[in-house]
């Protein structure tokens, strides 16, 4: 299948990126021609096949809850676009 | 005059360090001045600190002259700009992180400081590591040194540059479909991905997390073993990290190779190599039969769908990792914007270069509800049976070989334009990707415009030792490894 310019409008809203109208033609074109390398994956028979996930089937450890970082807010919001009262700063989203 | 130091391996610059032949500040100076001189027309780092650099150097120094005498101590290397490294800058290649200044080191940045190592700057990649020819960074492009009018492979070209023109006697890179082994090849260089789980991924940036792992860029064999030895271990903080005992890289390197069995992947043989690539490859097997390995005809049937597959799960882990940068606590954020949801599309708009957009765009929309079980579950399906042909044919041979990448180093544009194309230079270093499995790439001649040719080699799980004798048996009786770019 290959994707039309509305539907590649809905997956950039998705991703939160702007496609500019001059780009819009040029951007679906390339995503079809990358479709197009992976549709052949479609008439591959894989009835039974477990999906793999990693490379040597490892799975998550667990380990003690108890606290394993130190506190060292003050480093991570010195290199952050705009803070306060050690509070990260966004555009108001509720009036 | 070129110093002698510049071209030597680990081994012998750990011995005049030892000897105190030479300081670990001086050698860091020759390196940094040979940076001062051929960089500007490289581009193979984006960050250099001379002071930062030095005082470490000093430092190392310091240790030496309290008693410690560590085989990676006081010398200098350089890293891919993908590892966070504290206090310096680290972009990604990108310009979403072009004011990053990480608060902390990655893993592996750790471990190498504890063994002394000296960073001699950052390294310029593809953006997000998301490139097959160093194009796609915010930065510029990577020269090749062989002939700067060539592409030096990617992702990791800054690093291959970088040691190829002798700016650093070893670098870091990162390999998630070949981007440690592709820009090997093409700068004539020795690099290795270890085993997926044996280096851990604590502070290297994501880009498709079941897929990246670290890895040494080297000179030789014994360079990437000894660089390995110091990169693997065990880390708690990545929780994909394998709690495995620590070996040492080099303690095979000397075993000969007689009755080694060497598959020979008939896929990897057949239309898509150019011949001068095949004429360096075919040599470098006569070679092995000479040092008594056996060459065993194998087939892994499903490789032929390894790009496919990959271009499914590698943008869809990628568009999920991605969407942390949003300009909220740290890296770019865009000037002017109406509300949040306008400053997270504007920021990653302009902070994203195309092609790291595109996969993002591709990774959306495998994921995206109805088409996930289409396409990322069904890839990763696929990446089993990838990975079951590879479990096959290690019951008839011990490592794989054939070639890195189809063709030589091309020249700068000659794909940018073209996303499938590029992606295509990876048709043989994608599959061992997908299974996880140790692989690396080493010189092994010359092609078309006297460009180098890489071997790739594929070890089975956790054979890196194997593997890497497999090599250095090779560079025993070869001297690919040992050329140098003219001019430099």
């Amino acid at each position: 299948m290959s994707l039309t310019l509305d539907q590649v409008g809905r997956i950039a809203r998705l991703a939160h990126i702007e496609i500019s109208p001059a780009e819009a033609a040029q951007t679906r074109d390339r995503l079809n021609d990358i479709l197009g390398l992976i549709e052949q994956l479609q008439a591959v028979d894989t009835a039974g096949i477990e999906p793999m996930a990693h490379a040597v089937d490892a799975c998550q450890r667990l380990r003690e809850d108890s606290p394993s970082e130190t506190d060292r807010r003050s480093d991570f919001q010195a290199i952050a676009p705009e803070t306060e009262a050690g509070l990260y700063l966004v555009p108001r989203v509720i009036e | 005059m070129t110093s002698a130091y510049v071209e030597s391996s680990l081994t012998a610059l750990a011995d005049a360090l030892a000897a105190k032949a030479i300081s670990s500040v001086e050698l860091t100076k020759l390196f940094l001045d040979r940076i001062e001189r051929l960089n500007p027309v490289l581009n193979a780092f984006i960050t250099l600190d001379r002071d930062r650099t030095l005082s470490m150097a000093l430092a190392a120094d310091a240790r030496r002259a309290a008693g410690e005498n560590g085989p990676l101590l006081g010398i200098p290397l350089a890293h891919k700009d993908i590892y966070c490294t504290q206090g310096w800058l680290t972009t990604c290649g990108s310009k979403i992180l072009s004011n990053f200044v990480s608060p902390y080191d990655a893993h592996v940045v750790e471990q190498l400081k504890q063994a002394g190592m000296v960073t001699l700057g950052k390294c310029n990649m593809d953006e997000f590591a998301m490139g097959s020819s160093n194009e796609s960074s915010y930065y510029g492009p990577v020269k090749n040194p062989w002939d700067i009018r060539r592409i030096p492979g990617g992702s990791s070209g800054g690093s291959a540059a970088a040691v190829a023109a002798r700016l650093a006697p070893v670098a870091t890179g990162t390999d998630t479909g070949g981007s440690i082994r592709q820009p090997a090849a093409m700068c004539g260089l020795t690099g290795i991905k270890p085993t997926y789980g044996v280096v851990s991924r604590y502070g290297m940036i994501a880009f498709a997390s079941s897929l990246d792992q670290g890895g040494p860029m080297a000179k030789s064999a014994q360079d990437c073993a000894l660089l390995l030895n110091a990169m693997a271990g065990f880390d708690g903080r990545d929780s994909t990290s394998l709690d495995r005992q620590a070996e040492d890289y080099t303690r095979d390197l000397a075993q000969p190779l007689a009755g080694l069995r060497i598959g020979l992947p008939r896929e990897f043989f057949a239309a898509g190599m150019s011949d001068d690539v095949r004429a360096a490859i075919d040599a470098a097997l006569a070679e092995y039969r000479r040092l008594g390995a056996t060459l065993v005809d194998i087939s892994l049937p499903n490789s032929g769908l390894a790009v496919p597959a990959y271009y499914v799960i590698a943008p869809a882990e990628a568009s999920s990792n991605l969407s942390r940068f949003d300009g909220v606590r740290y890296g770019y954020r865009a000037p002017d914007y109406l509300d949040l949801a306008d400053m997270y599309c504007k920021t990653r708009s302009q902070g994203f270069g195309a092609e790291v957009k595109r996969r993002i765009l591709i990774g959306t929309y495998v994921l995206s509800h109805g088409y996930y079980d289409a396409y990322y579950l069904q890839a990763q399906k696929v990446r089993r049976l990838i990975a079951d042909d590879f479990r096959e044919v290690f019951k008839q041979c011990d490592v794989i070989a054939g070639p890195t990448a189809p063709n030589v180093a091309f020249e700068l544009g000659a794909k940018s334009e073209d996303p499938v194309q590029m992606y295509l230079s990876d048709i043989y270093t994608i599959p061992a990707s997908l299974a996880g499995l140790p692989c690396m790439s080493l010189p092994c001649g010359f092609g078309a415009g006297n460009m180098p040719v890489g071997l790739q080699l594929i070890g089975n799980y956790f054979d890196e030792a194997r593997m890497l004798r497999t090599a250095h048996g090779y560079q025993q009786v070869t001297d690919w490894h040992l050329h140098m770019p003219e001019g430099l």
